[in-house]
């Protein structure tokens, strides 16, 4: 018990000397440990469904014909909103994409609502599109490749993704306010290509 | 990661709920240090709460004043329950200051309150690194480490795993220390400066750092800041304790 309180006391004038080469401590990890410039700005992240990585790439049919590549609309800010006619939040936040692409489609917005057809009816969808009189582009998953790819699991599900093809932002569930939506573009067109 | 869980309709945020059940530990452990630090566990839980509500506010203010334009072509959208409208760093400021304010009228006294908040704050902490685990969020650097785990394409530290272990360490650090050091303010310094180093030494196997000019990590320059802080509070704290205990004094 002495011995004890005998360290202690011996300890005492030390502690600011300790406290000290603890900060010291702490800034030279903090100097090594710094990311270098190079591979912080050269370095390509790899194609996964979640903020600051390549978005995976994809092919899908357009409910209208034809067909969107997402790979071929880099330079483009896209919005993927992945969706199914019997999802109430997913229904719920269609007026506000429909509202914030056409705020925004001068500016060279892409938004592609990307239907669960694997899960979905495409006459549904079709009744949907009409009935909400909704203009941008819908894309059909009709064999689920894209959401195992994009690894969705929970609907709807929201890729915001700017014009190099980085995923910028994920929103699972809805619905989203047309500010939510509005402010995350904004932030996409603010990018320099 | 198990982010989510699809019953029917309802989608199941297990990530949040970790961070839910993380606050309500929290509260929990708080008021019975409250108890042994003298105070009053109600006025206690009440600030934290209060606290709470006014973060939360203040969050969604301060992302709306950052996307006013937004807000102003959807007014109504500043009522909606995005939890992506918040912004963190003006709900943390405005919760505290809303906190002191109310913990000062209630006339609840600064150090020991601190002290019986410190052992939750760790415990929220845990929460906070089970909710990182699940969601994937928070995830680390690339490693061919034996114990790397596969994640967003890649094997990668378990930086959730790191950050869990290394709140409920300060927790126990935090509940041993909280009986010699009651009501000194001494144990919630102690838990704000473990967290801090904690930050700055895990934040070098993180793989989504924020980085500052010159390859600076954002989240080390901060721990750095704070811990310095915290530091110079407890040489300060220190030195009026032994003036107060020492030779002379009847009692502490």
């Amino acid at each position: 018990m002495n011995l004890l309180s005998e360290t202690k006391l011996n300890l005492k004038p030390y502690r600011n000397y300790m406290l000290v080469g603890l900060l010291i401590l702490a800034v030279f990890w903090t100097l090594v440990s710094r990311v270098p410039v190079d591979s912080a700005t050269q370095e390509e992240a790899p194609p996964s469904p979640r903020q600051g990585f390549s978005a995976p790439d994809f092919s899908a049919e357009l409910l209208n014909g034809g067909q969107v590549t997402l790979s071929e609309l880099r330079g483009q800010p896209v919005v993927l909103n992945v969706w199914a006619t019997w999802c109430p939040p997913c229904r719920s936040e269609m007026p506000a994409l429909e509202k914030i692409y056409k705020d925004f489609k001068e500016q060279g917005l892409i938004l592609i609502g990307l239907n669960l057809t694997s899960q979905d009816s495409e006459k549904s969808v079709v009744d949907f599109v009409l009935e909400n009189s909704l203009t941008f582009p819908v894309a059909l998953d009709r064999d689920g490749t894209v959401q195992r790819k994009y690894k969705i699991s929970g609907y709807p599900t929201t890729f915001f993704i700017d014009k190099e093809g980085i995923i910028r932002s994920v929103v699972v569930g809805g619905p989203m306010s047309a500010a939510l939506i509005q402010s995350k573009v904004e932030d996409l067109l603010k990018e320099t290509p | 990661m198990y982010p989510f869980l699809r019953i029917g309709p309802l989608l199941l945020n297990f990530a949040g709920l970790a961070a839910v059940m993380g606050v309500w530990i929290a509260i929990t452990i708080t008021e019975k240090e409250s108890l042994r630090m003298k105070l009053d566990p109600n006025q206690v839980t009440n600030t934290i709460l209060i606290g709470l509500v006014a973060g939360v506010v203040g969050a969604r203010l301060g992302y709306t004043l950052q996307y006013l334009q937004a807000f102003i072509s959807n007014p109504l959208s500043l009522f909606s329950i995005n939890p992506e409208t918040l912004l963190p760093w003006a709900g943390l400021l405005t919760g505290l200051l809303a906190a002191v304010f109310y913990g000062r009228r209630k006339g609840l006294s600064l150090r020991p309150t601190l002290d019986a908040l410190a052992p939750g704050l760790a415990v929220f902490m845990i929460g906070l690194g089970v909710s990182h685990f699940l969601s994937g969020n928070a995830y680390g650097a690339p490693t061919d480490l034996p114990w790397s785990i596969n994640l967003w394409s890649e094997q990668r530290h378990p930086s959730q795993v790191y950050e869990t272990l290394a709140a409920a360490l300060i927790f126990a650090l935090a509940w041993f220390s909280s009986t010699r050091r009651q009501g000194t303010g001494m144990n919630f310094l102690l838990v704000v400066a473990g967290s801090a180093c904690v930050r700055i030494f895990l934040e070098a196997f993180r793989g989504d750092s924020q980085v500052m000019a010159g390859g600076f990590r954002t989240a080390q320059v901060a721990g750095l800041v704070v811990l310095a802080a915290a530091l110079l509070l407890m040489r300060r704290w220190g030195e009026k304790r032994v003036a107060i205990s020492g030779p002379g004094a009847a009692q502490e």
